[in-house]
């Protein structure tokens, strides 16, 4: 479902100089349906980078990355966004919301997208606000004033909404407690059965054994780094 | 699939200084572009350039009419085009007073473009004219008020309303939430990507603030002294700007 070979990553900063920094080089794996593999390595390894790569949010300087057959790396703009509303879920670390707009709203909204009736993704919505524990009395809030584990869960019932065949997830139990831990897990355990690739980041060590079938060091392809 | 607008080449110059030189690029049904870059970098006279307000030095604006299909907007007769203008096209303003008829009721602001285009029944003008003051959020019982009786943020809204009530399919923005509080910005942004997706609009936005368009569009141009340096994803082009200008102006944000 997802598959990278030799991909490489730099950055060249042209107003500090030009400094260019090495940031990946060469990786090659693959994910295959209903499987989850997750990243791991030291702070700075490149594991945040390489998941935005992924994604199509940073820029990949060589290699292929394909997801559903879809090369993301020489993709037009509006192919990766089809991908990332149909195919291509994303967990990141932070909620990025337009002001003002309900957790409701928010958490529907990747449904919306796909031109699912409003009602029907709001009953979604509120399936997962319920299961991930966030009092329905905040739902007609907007989340921008949420305490961070709050909005980790906001976060994630939105990723959530609809089923991805591919998801990316950047720390999905980070800052939660064990209750919600336990429910995140099983979100992922669904996930993996109904046949999602999941690439997930998870410092949490419990949780990465949990879910994960496989680890994959990034430091191993982080060049200036002794894996 | 047909690019809705497809823009070639388009230059201009006033006199010996570029206004923008040799801007080219697709867009498609549904995408929303935004066009950056500081004052003075080009976007609003090749928004100006696309829009038929002004005639560029070189170049095509290829947009797929209804009717007939793809047409080059600039070679177009002006009955042709104002035609455009007034169905299929719409242009929001930075100044709402720019783009609404302030000695005329909010109503009437919106029942014009339908009389423009051909309706007459007075009911149903007024009807349509109401829900449309609805869907922007003016309450009806404002629907004879003057705008002038208006705020800046319920102005800009009675602009889109005026804008979007025959149901175009490109709307031009320069600035649209540019001289608004950011809690009117906030709300007019919820409204727009509201309308954009309901409604299927593809859109082109100019303007300088960089959260607005990551939040609005699909896609993102850079443009410096009238060329486009960096065009792509709008959260790849923000997050991991490849040229040095990009680089620079995403850097200088302040952060909240």
């Amino acid at each position: 479902m997802i598959d990278l070979s030799n991909v490489s990553k730099s950055f060249t900063l042209h107003n500090q100089g030009g400094a260019v920094i090495e940031v990946i080089s060469n990786v090659s794996f693959a994910v295959a349906t209903g499987e989850c593999v997750a990243l791991t390595g030291a702070s700075g390894a490149g594991k945040s980078t390489l998941m935005r790569m992924i994604y199509g949010n940073y820029l990949t300087q060589a290699g292929e990355i394909r997801i559903g057959g879809l090369d993301i790396v020489r993709s037009e703009p509006r192919d990766i966004i089809k991908l990332r509303r149909d195919v291509l879920g994303y967990v990141s670390q932070f909620l990025r919301v337009v002001p003002r707009v309900p957790t409701l709203d928010v958490v529907a909204e990747p449904l919306r997208a796909l031109k699912v009736p409003a009602d029907e993704a709001q009953d979604r919505a509120s399936a997962l606000l319920t299961q991930l524990n966030i009092p329905e009395r905040l739902w007609s809030l907007s989340p921008t004033t949420f305490s961070g584990g709050e909005q980790q869960r906001v976060n994630i019932a939105r990723g959530f909404a609809h089923t991805y065949p591919a998801m990316l997830l950047d720390e999905p139990t980070a800052s939660l407690d064990a209750a919600n831990r336990e429910v995140v897990l099983s979100l992922i355990e669904d996930a993996k059965a109904r046949g999602a690739a999941i690439i997930g980041i998870f410092h949490d060590e419990a949780a990465r054994t949990h879910v994960c079938d496989r680890e994959i060091d990034v430091g191993c392809f982080t060049p200036g780094m002794v894996a | 699939m047909t690019p809705l607008l497809s823009v070639q080449g388009i230059t201009k110059r006033y006199g010996t200084h570029i206004g923008c030189a040799d801007v080219s690029f697709d867009l498609y049904p549904g995408e929303v572009m935004g066009i950056v870059g500081e004052s003075g970098s080009g976007k609003s006279t090749l928004l100006n350039c696309m829009a038929g307000h002004l005639t560029p030095d070189a170049g095509q604006v290829v947009f797929d009419t209804r009717t007939d299909g793809p047409h080059d907007t600039i070679t177009m007769s002006e009955p042709e085009r104002r035609m455009l203008g007034r169905t299929d096209w719409a242009f929001v303003h930075q100044h709402a007073r720019d783009g609404l008829r302030i000695g005329v009721s909010a109503g009437g602001n919106v029942g014009e473009r339908l009389m423009a285009v051909g309706e007459r029944n007075y009911g149903d003008i007024r009807e349509k004219a109401t829900d449309w003051l609805g869907r922007v959020e003016i309450d009806a019982s404002r629907v004879d008020d003057r705008p002038t009786t208006f705020s800046g943020g319920m102005q800009q809204r009675l602009q889109i309303a005026r804008n979007l009530v025959t149901g175009p399919r490109l709307v031009f923005m320069d600035e649209p939430t540019g001289g608004l509080d950011v809690s009117v910005q906030a709300r007019l942004l919820d409204l727009l990507r509201g309308l954009v997706r309901d409604m299927g609009l593809s859109a082109i936005i100019v303007t300088h603030d960089l959260a607005v368009v990551r939040l609005l569009a699909d896609r993102l141009m850079v443009m410096k002294t009238g060329r486009v340096v960096e065009a792509g994803l709008t959260d790849q082009v923000l997050d991991d700007p490849q040229h040095a200008y990009s680089q620079l102006l995403v850097s200088s944000v302040l952060q909240v």
